[in-house]
């Protein structure tokens, strides 16, 4: 046996590479952090922009920084009684953390647990659009499990609380051309308009295979499903479904609704 | 065995030896990424980055690596190199990394990038297993290339994102072929280009690995 093939000198050569490594992937991880949190809370400020209908296309990072800063309220709302928290920093608070934090969060049993997420956090972050103190549209966080992954996304309202003004998804991983049309601005574009509720503010919203009829009286409370993408239109469906139920949104919406926003 | 010059190794994995084409190697990305040109792009640059620096310090320390533990020295360096390409993407094209998702880090199993460490780098001097990998990365991204532009173009009438043929739902008179848009067209594209390939170069058809042998026994057929 040579010298280099000798137990000591492979368990050498074996520490030696993986230190080196080690070192270089950790270098590259902390040092490009600050950039990559930078990048993805850009990319949920831009998603909220968009789906509020603000901005446009292709605005420039500071442009959409701007543009949050000056236009969108962000406040923490407890899901359980429908009260806004002052105990959490809307601007630093979570609410994906919470979601896998057992001190912030509740386990969802498999009934309750149509959006397929599992876990449900207490608390979480709105956010809104006010013009002259009056609320212009309201703009909530809603995910749930697609064909592949979980679609994360927001939902925006009129003052109304019933009315969409837009909606769509910041991050899945559906596939690409059939579920990835989720992201297709024709897609999105069916939403606006559609109203999320009947008269007793149950949420009536229903993605159908299809097409939707005009003259269906229901047409208001339908959206056609994407062509070739079942399961993530059925994931879209019910995220909403459990996201403006009683489980999600359903006791916050209904105070603001008595307490006329 | 000549030794190979720094022009070889870089071109002729294009056509001559092309990783996908000829060796069939590095197929399941290759159906995976090419739906649109922009992906298909980024995946060609990520990979032949990787494969060209893993091929380089694995060759700078080709003769320290004792040949029990080879390959998962191998797999350490590619790995480490594969997650800082991803970090890297993340920060400095966190749209194009979100489309791309798993497949960047999928790169640490492509076998392209093994395949040049364990048949070259171990082999030959640094600069040169340095442009042996870029050179492979030129040949696979050729091909993911060629597909990204068939597959877009035809599955959606775009390139790059913009529209190129408008499509007959949005007023054109273009219907797309949403079979382009899903991984299985990838398999037959790939098939058709390996076709034309071989018919161009026919040095790199294959030899039949059994031949029938005639029938001789003549009452059997009836």
């Amino acid at each position: 046996m040579s010298k280099k093939e000798s137990t000591s000198r492979t368990l050498l050569v074996a520490l030696a590479v993986s230190l080196v490594s080690s070192v270089f992937v950790a270098g590259a991880a902390v040092s490009l952090k600050p950039v990559q949190i930078e990048n993805r809370q850009l990319d949920k400020q831009r998603s909220i922009l968009s789906i509020a209908g603000l901005g446009e296309e292709g605005m420039s990072s500071r442009a959409v920084k701007d543009l949050f800063a000056s236009r969108i309220k962000a406040r923490v709302v407890d899901l359980e009684s429908g009260e806004y928290s002052e105990a959490h920093d809307p601007n630093l608070f979570d609410p994906l953390k919470a979601a896998r934090d057992p001190k912030l969060s509740d386990a969802l049993g498999g009934e309750e647990d149509i959006a397929l997420i599992k876990r449900r956090e207490r608390f979480t972050t709105v956010y809104m659009v006010e013009q002259d103190g009056k609320l212009e549209s309201l703009i909530l966080p809603v995910r749930g499990y697609g064909l592949w992954s979980t679609l994360h996304g927001f939902v925006a309202l009129r003052a109304d609380l019933n009315t969409v003004v837009g909606l769509g998804f910041y991050q899945h991983a559906e596939t690409p051309g059939l579920g990835g049309e989720v992201d297709n601005p024709k897609w999105k574009a069916l939403w606006p308009g559609k109203a999320l509720f009947d008269e007793q503010g149950k949420p009536v919203i229903r993605i159908v295979k299809g097409g939707v009829d005009p003259a269906n009286p229901e047409a208001k409370h339908q959206v056609d499903a994407l062509a070739g993408a079942t399961l993530t239109s059925n994931g879209v469906d019910r995220l909403l479904q459990f996201w403006l139920g009683e489980q999600g949104f359903g006791p916050y919406l209904t105070k603001l609704r008595t307490q006329g926003a | 065995m000549s030794k190979p010059t720094v022009k070889e190794v870089l071109f002729n994995p294009v056509f001559a030896n092309n990783p996908i084409g000829l060796q069939i190697l590095g197929i399941c990305s290759a159906l995976a990424v090419t739906s649109n040109l922009k992906t298909a792009l980024v995946m060609s640059i990520a990979l032949t980055l990787v494969t060209g620096f893993s091929n380089l310090f694995i060759s700078m320390i080709r003769n320290q690596i004792p040949s029990s533990i080879r390959m998962i020295v191998q797999m350490v360096i590619i790995a480490s190199l594969v997650i800082v390409v991803d970090q890297i993407l993340k920060a400095y094209a966190y749209g194009l990394s979100k489309q791309l998702s798993v497949f960047v880090g999928l790169i640490i199993t492509n076998c392209i990038v093994m395949g040049r460490a364990e048949a070259f780098a171990m082999q030959n001097p640094p600069v040169l297993s340095f442009w042996d990998g870029i050179g492979n990365g030129l040949g696979y991204s050729v091909v993911l290339l060629t597909l990204g532009v068939i597959r877009e173009l035809f599955g959606a009438g775009k390139l790059f994102g913009v529209e190129i043929i408008t499509l007959a739902k949005d007023g054109g008179w273009y219907i797309p072929n949403g079979l382009l848009l899903l991984p299985p067209s990838a398999f037959f594209l790939i098939g058709l280009l390996i076709w034309a390939l071989r018919t161009w170069r026919r040095e790199q058809v294959e030899k039949p690995a059994f031949r029938m042998a005639p029938q001789v026994v003549e009452k059997e057929a009836y």
